[in-house]
């Protein structure tokens, strides 16, 4: 067997990209998110070993409500909800009706955010104040920065699943699957988080 | 669900790809081409932190820093391990062999993500030369690889930032590799290929991914806390500020324990696929190989803190980790046994590529003994920072992965260019590395249990003479590269033809032209189910003696 050069290969052979098979692109995602997820393990490791060994100053303020996270927890499980029937929307060919969807989860991840930095504002501690405090704002601005990206990768679907034009369609659904896989993931790492550093 | 990418789009990305030596400065999706750039790359830097050894080494020659200033030799020794294991082994043994050989195992024309593939490896150079440049604009970091605090928060920041900014950008680079070669071994076997049929380096690599995806997130969390502490000034891992440097060391650990094995299962992976082709046998235990290899890749992730014995662990903790990390032993045990029942009785032509495999066995045995005595508590703390730990781990990252890095080259290099490398030089190689490399670390194992302790550039004046003796070792493997270097360069331009298969191997990769088409293969891909059926499976490119038919084993 010769070797043939990669232009007579290319006229002889069908190339791969255009071959038939399988996506595995939600396999691969699943397993960035494994990793990502790993991450949070880490912060969440961190936290509760300062918790065990670390006790807090008695003069360090450290203080957190519970209604304004309560909201944001019930914000984030209702925008899972309201992304899952985004994504039955555009199977049943429905744009217009998956396309609002959208915006409402975009909406609700906005306002989860919105109530993330009245929190912020609100709490009687900052940052360098004391490892708890550092520790808080580390794990919540970590997870904040998740919900920002996935908000935004939202409004990029809503845009492309316009119809007609869009390019999110009932033949192209992954890169809605990935964006609510990914939201998923998200709303969950929020769900450990809040029982983690509000309810513990 | 099926995915095509109309072809016309296709087409016009295959015709803006440069040909001949340029494909391999472009952003190539080949996986062949990002193999060979992973070697490449990280072979430079092999000569990067091999001359920053050599400087260590010189410095060491005698007991008082006179040869750089103190801070400067921290800063050498934090360049040297760090671009030795991000930047040389990690990405060699995983990208490099990785990309060029997993789609041939698998039968498959590339990458189950070739974009993907092509990002993690152009993540590498802008990040090494971020880190090497530090040295030279603001002074590089100075608290050794581990980046321990407080040390590396009281050190100057500037250069410890950009050796944290250039570690994430690395430890990226990894996990999108380790994405890809999990979703290609798994997802993109050829039909009727099973897991158990797979030659082991693809057994290898989906461990040390698992453990790339597990655990290296874990020091990309744990060095942006660091990076608080040092720029924010918040209190992590600082006990001034109600911090706990302890934190730290386990979740640093909990990498960097399993990085050891992201450095050598690939390396075990390269030798199983080495030492069968070159004795002409089939590779002893297969199942127990790859049960071997998933054991070490579960304990793996449990023995961190053996490497914190001397931080205060409780202990429950030192037992609990001391007697996994025992265990560790039995799997590597089985895999060394292994390779030794794979050879004996074999034809063994005793080739640069077969004697740098046995080097290795060799010096990972030893470093493998020194690892067990390390585990155990009381002479763990005797020796903990000394020069034994620097003998160690050098006998299990040098001896180990990097003699597997040049047996694969010379393995592989009739693959990668279809010339024959010059025997002799590479026998000549093999010598001097061999020797230069056991000369410069075994007296190292004395200077540590006489309680030399390391990263510390001035030491007691009774330690000079096997100093000197250890830098004549690390002259000699400075020496040992040059016939290398010679050897690959002189061979690619007139290097006599290989041929396609100059090992008569039966493995994927070799059932192709050499160096193999752009897409692998023409015509559907072969399926090798036995790819170490030497003796039993007789195709046209075996010629089998009767002497070596009496020896070999039939392959259950």
């Amino acid at each position: 067997m010769t070797a043939l050069s990669p232009l007579e290969q290319k006229s002889t052979e069908e190339s791969p990209q255009t071959e038939h098979h399988e996506d595995h692109r939600l396999f691969g995602l699943t397993a960035f998110l494994v990793a990502d997820g790993m991450t949070f393990a880490g912060f969440f490791a961190a936290y509760l070993t300062y918790k065990a060994v670390n006790p807090l100053s008695p003069d360090a303020i450290y203080e957190l409500e519970l209604p304004l996270p309560t909201l944001n927890t019930i914000l984030l499980l209702i925008s899972s909800a309201t992304f899952h029937r985004a994504g039955q929307s555009l199977k049943r060919n429905e744009a217009n009706t998956c396309q609002r969807w959208l915006l409402i989860t975009s909406a609700l991840g906005l306002a989860f955010l919105i109530s993330q930095m009245v929190e912020y504002f609100t709490l009687p501690f900052g940052l360098t104040d004391n490892l708890y405090a550092s520790t808080f704002y580390a794990l919540t601005g970590f997870h904040g920065l998740h919900v920002t990206l996935g908000a935004l990768m939202i409004l990029i679907i809503w845009w492309q699943s316009r119809s007609p034009g869009g390019r999110v369609t009932k033949d192209n659904t992954f890169p809605l699957e990935a964006v609510e896989l990914y939201w998923h993931f998200v709303d969950g790492i929020w769900v450990v988080l809040f029982i983690i550093l509000y309810l513990l | 669900m099926t995915i095509a990418i109309p072809p016309d789009r296709n087409d016009s990305s295959k015709s803006l790809q440069p040909k001949g030596w340029l494909k391999y400065f472009s952003f190539s999706l080949d996986h062949k081409v990002i193999g060979i750039q992973y070697l490449v790359c990280g072979f430079i830097f092999y000569l990067i932190g091999g001359g920053l050894a050599s400087a260590i080494r010189i410095e060491l020659t005698s007991p008082l820093s006179d040869f750089m200033a103190r801070d400067v030799y921290n800063q050498v020794l934090t360049l040297h391990g760090t671009i030795m294991i991000f930047l040389w082994i990690v990405p060699v043994v995983n990208g490099a062999f990785g990309n060029y050989l997993i789609p041939f195992y698998v039968g498959a024309r590339d990458m189950a993500f070739p974009r993907l593939n092509a990002v993690a490896f152009w993540l590498i150079p802008p990040a090494g030369l971020m880190l090497i440049s530090s040295y030279f604009i603001t002074g590089a970091a100075q608290s050794g690889w581990t980046a321990y605090p407080p040390l590396s928060i009281s050190t100057p920041a500037a250069g410890q930032i950009i050796w944290i900014l250039s570690v994430l950008l690395l430890g990226g680079s990894s996990i999108f590799g380790g994405i890809n070669f999990i979703a290609t071994i798994i997802k993109l076997r050829r039909p009727g290929l099973k897991l158990l049929q797979l030659p082991m380096y693809c057994w290898a690599m989906l461990g040390t991914s698992i453990l790339v995806v597990l655990s290296t997130p874990v020091l990309a969390g744990t060095l942006i806390l660091l990076s608080f502490d040092i720029v924010a000034h918040t209190g992590f891992f600082n006990p001034t500020l109600g911090g706990n440097v302890i934190v730290y060391q386990h979740l640093f650990w909990f990498y960097s324990h399993p990085a050891v094995y992201i450095m050598v299962l690939p390396a075990f992976g390269l030798v199983s696929e080495i030492i069968p082709v070159h004795c002409r046998k089939p590779l002893f235990g297969y199942i127990t190989m790859v049960y071997s290899i998933m054991a070490i890749v579960l304990l793996g992730l449990v023995v961190w803190a053996h490497h914190m014995f001397t931080s205060g662990t409780p202990p429950w903790m030192r037992l609990f980790f001391t007697i996994a990390t025992a265990f560790i032993a039995v799997p590597t045990g089985i895999k060394f046994f292994n390779w030794v029942a794979t050879l004996w009785g074999g034809k063994i032509s005793l080739n640069s590529a077969i004697l740098f495999s046995c080097g290795f066995i060799i010096n990972f045995v030893l470093g493998g003994i020194t690892g067990v005595a390390l585990a155990q508590v009381p002479f763990d703390v005797h020796v903990h920072d000394t020069y034994f730990v620097v003998a160690h781990f050098h006998y299990i990252v040098y001896g180990g992965s990097v003699f597997v890095i040049f047996s694969s080259i010379y393995h592989w290099y009739p693959k990668f260019t279809g010339k024959l490398l010059n025997e002799k030089l590479g026998q000549l190689h093999f010598l001097l590395t061999f020797i230069g490399f056991n000369l410069c670390f075994a007296p190292q194992h004395w200077l540590g249990l006489n309680g030399m302790p390391r990263r510390v550039a001035e030491y007691d004046p009774q330690f000079q003479l096997i100093n000197q003796i250890s830098s004549v070792g690390a002259l000699i493997m400075a020496i040992s590269t040059i016939p290398f270097l010679w050897n690959v360069v002189y061979s690619a331009i007139r290097g006599p033809k290989s041929g396609d298969n100059p090992w008569r191997a039966l493995t994927p990769e070799w059932l192709t032209s050499s160096p193999p088409p752009v897409e692998n293969w023409i015509g559907e891909a072969p399926l090798v189910t036995q790819p170490y059926g030497y003796g039993t499976h007789r195709n046209e490119n075996e010629d089998l003696s009767s002497n070596e038919a009496g020896n070999v084993r039939e392959q259950s």
